[in-house]
């Protein structure tokens, strides 16, 4: 028992939320009906935090290649891509996400936390510097505790604040990463990347954008934030994502940057696990070209965002600053997030509990996902279970226009 | 500038008292997890403070170093000793 005495204060939390049967960090959903529907036990629920934002993961072609991809290859491959070899399916995946990025190179990691470990461990050597947004994913700080270079951490979305740290270390030698993600993950925000990019420039530092929550979903053609703020060129390294718009698991970076292949043996986190299955390769390749040739999806994912976003925010729930398919309700305390989480579990909706430290300024935020594949009716009843626990909670007016109304009068 | 200890010392307690929700009694051995509850982002926040208050950057792996007051004032000493 000692050994694991050092997590006495987690555990007392984490024990808590299970005496009270009803832990946001314990689900099994024993069916998946559809993107938006799953059962646990005989109770049907509609899904709204499963970060599936383009609904492909039923996707009849995604499926069909998937199996396809089964049958001619078989399950797995048994082995990492620089000890036991590369699939072709492998090879064709990075030469799809070169060719959508418009870039040189692409590299596929086995998950998207992995690509963030791999990508941040090797870029930034011994005496390099790592900047890192405060409100950075985990894979991220992860990443730059696998790696040897000095890591400094900058305000959230704050390109004064990375500027004054760039000052600071001017006359340190060594290169200089900046990472920032496209939409973050806990607020549904945006970085300001384009006054990023003119710090990066003054400072002649390396730019990273983590684009696993705005790939598919933000920019003219669905390749994230720095498309959608006209930045591309000045973005040295994409890091995204299989597992979120493309419905399948898996992580990748694009980049220009001479030389980039020499990362396959040089980067650890890439080389010593085991390469993606060929069903999920061939899953993610069809995603991909599902999400290039079906652009309607994207506006369809908006539409369903706002609706839901503005929603809440006319409900007097507390949002994020910034519309995005990720809607957080800001709440009170963790217990309240929790109960929350319940009553809507029990109300037929799940969503997710989002606590600190993997929050930012300490927030407890009850948080949703919205999709694509959600239609307006799910949206609305989703939006109207909302107010209905938020009122029984006390956490907004009765006089609030109510989800009905709201409904009626769009 | 504040560079001596002592000033050092101030301006960590200062800061700290200023981000804490009750007052507490601080002193070099006060454990910075432990005895004020902050978490691993937490105390981040409140050594960015710090460094705004002091003009440096303290790296992540120096702060991971830190467990009490003392260790984190001897640890921004040294850096604004570099500065």
């Amino acid at each position: 028992m000692s050994l694991l005495e050092k997590f006495a204060g987690l555990s007392a939390q984490y024990n808590s939320l299970e005496s009270i049967g009803a832990n946001p960090f314990n689900v099994t959903f024993d069916r998946v009906l559809s993107p938006t529907e799953a059962m646990i036990g005989d109770r049907r629920l509609l899904l709204l935090g499963t970060n599936n934002y383009l609904g492909l993961t039923y996707d009849p072609a995604v499926i069909a290649k998937a199996v396809e991809a089964t049958r001619n290859f078989g399950t797995g491959t048994t082995g990492s891509r620089i000890a036991n070899g590369s699939y072709g399916g492998h090879r064709e995946l990075e030469h799809a996400l070169a060719d959508f990025y418009g870039r040189k190179h692409a590299m596929v990691f086995s998950t998207g936390y992995q690509a963030n470990l791999g990508m941040l461990s090797t870029l930034a050597g011994k005496n390099d510097h790592l900047l890192l947004d405060a409100d950075s994913h985990a894979s991220i700080y992860d990443g730059s505790r696998l790696g040897h270079a000095q890591v400094t951490r900058f305000r959230h979305n704050d390109p004064d604040d990375l500027h004054k740290r760039l000052r600071r270390l001017a006359d340190v030698p060594g290169d200089k990463v900046i990472v920032v993600e496209g939409i973050y993950s806990m607020l549904g925000d945006t970085a300001p990347l384009r006054e990023f990019v003119d710090v990066k420039r003054e400072w002649g530092a390396y730019l990273v954008v983590d684009e696993a929550h705005s790939l598919g979903v933000l920019g003219e053609t669905g390749r994230g934030l720095a498309e959608a703020q006209g930045v591309e060129a000045d973005v040295d390294f994409v890091v995204g994502t299989f597992s979120k718009s493309l419905g399948g698991v898996g992580g990748f970076c694009v980049s220009d940057i001479d030389g980039f292949d020499i990362l396959r043996v040089a980067c650890r986190p890439y080389m010593f696990t085991a390469s993606l299955p060929p069903a999920i390769i061939a899953g993610t390749m069809e995603a991909l070209h599902q999400m290039r040739t079906q652009p309607q999806l994207r506006a369809r994912l908006m539409q369903n965002a706002e609706r839901f976003y503005e929603g809440l925010a006319r409900l007097g729930f507390r949002v994020g600053p910034e519309l995005s398919p990720v809607v957080s309700a800001i709440m009170p305390d963790a217990e309240t997030a929790s109960m929350f989480w319940t009553n809507l579990l029990k109300a037929g909706l799940y969503t997710n509990v989002s606590l600190p430290p993997a929050t930012p300024n300490g927030l407890a935020l009850l948080r949703s996902s919205v999709s694509a594949a959600h239609t307006l009716q799910q949206i609305d009843h989703a939006i109207a279970l909302f107010a209905h626990v938020g009122r029984s909670l006390g956490l907004i007016p009765y006089h609030a226009v109510d989800a009905e109304a709201l409904i009626a009068g769009e | 500038m504040e560079s001596s200890v002592d000033d050092i010392r101030g301006v960590v307690f200062d800061t700290l008292r200023a981000s804490l929700p009750k007052p507490v009694e601080l002193s070099d051995q006060t454990n910075i997890v432990r005895d004020l509850g902050l978490d691993s982002v937490a105390v981040m926040d409140f050594v960015m403070e710090i460094e705004d208050r002091l003009d440096i950057s303290v790296p992540l792996d120096r702060i991971a170093e830190v467990e009490n007051i003392g260790d984190l004032v001897t640890t921004v000493r040294d850096l604004k000793g570099r500065a």
